[in-house]
């Protein structure tokens, strides 16, 4: 995993989840990101870079141009961790159905 | 028994959903007996809880000590504020890792199922656990800021399912 603290904490950001959802659809570039937000270039740059730094996008050269996209090998990895804590609370309750059937099969007993 | 749903509401609740083959009146039991919750409340596979306080009571404490059997482990503290024997339970709690995370506001809720018979248990008293029978309950979970601040669970509740003979 890059880094789960630099992803976390480039995600705690609307702004910079909006921009990671814009390139969910595709490749784009700085100008094109910007666009529908009311910021500046500058301030959108700002925030790619924090993505980059957390491993979240890749950006290549295209002439005077850098492009940016996701890094799916980053956003599975957040997904790995997050599904770990899935599989502890479903494991409780996987237990739990088990607790529960012995309460059940304690008190028939009980009863005969 | 269906798996368990985790939906989100909004930016700060998730309630989670889980069915159980029991009555609420077990599951509701078996979230507030320590000598129950020790069995089940666990996390990954290893992990045990040496330490279960849990003061059923409003105002009463809860105290969960979580270890790996290798030396690690952490602890939870939480206070009840509500309960509704079998049907609600509120309570505040927050993880120490050791420092303490802001408090999480958690609302349990056990239902029983809108199609359950509450009166099938008593009436096939052997089918109990097999393929004629079915209970559900619901267990729902949600986010929600503590005083405008952190996060907070709310919500693990429990409803019931219904049974078939």
């Amino acid at each position: 995993m890059p880094n789960l603290d630099a992803a976390f904490s480039a995600l705690a950001d609307p702004t910079r989840r909006a921009i990671l959802a814009r390139l969910a659809l595709g490749e784009a570039t700085v100008m094109e990101i910007a666009e529908p937000f009311s910021m500046t270039q500058p301030g959108v740059s700002r925030h790619l870079k924090v993505l980059e730094e957390a491993g979240l996008i890749v950006r290549r050269i295209e002439g005077t141009k850098r492009p940016c996209r996701l890094a799916p090998s980053a956003i599975s990895e957040i997904d790995r961790w997050l599904d770990k804590l899935r599989q502890a609370l479903a494991k409780n309750y996987d237990r739990l159905d088990d607790v529960l059937a012995g309460m059940q099969s304690k008190k028939r007993k009980g009863r005969r | 028994m269906s798996k368990l749903t985790l939906m989100t509401e909004g930016d700060k609740h998730v309630v989670v959903t889980r069915r159980f083959a029991a009555a609420p009146e077990a599951v509701y039991r078996a979230q507030t007996a320590p000598k129950l919750i020790q069995k089940w409340m666990l996390g990954p596979d290893g992990w045990t809880m040496p330490v279960c306080v849990c003061e059923a009571r409003p105002g009463g404490k809860i105290r969960y000590e979580w270890a790996d059997g290798k030396g690690g482990g952490f602890y939870l503290t939480g206070e009840f504020v509500e309960l509704v024997p079998f049907s609600r339970i509120v309570h505040v709690e927050r993880m120490h890792l050791p420092d303490p995370c802001p408090d999480n506001h958690v609302e349990t809720r056990f239902e029983r199922d809108a199609d359950d018979d509450a009166n099938d248990t008593a009436r096939c008293p052997n089918a109990g656990g097999h393929a004629g029978e079915r209970h559900g309950t619901r267990d729902g979970s949600e986010l929600r800021p503590a005083r405008g601040h952190g996060l907070s669970i709310q919500a693990s509740a429990q409803r019931m399912g219904s049974q078939q003979c």
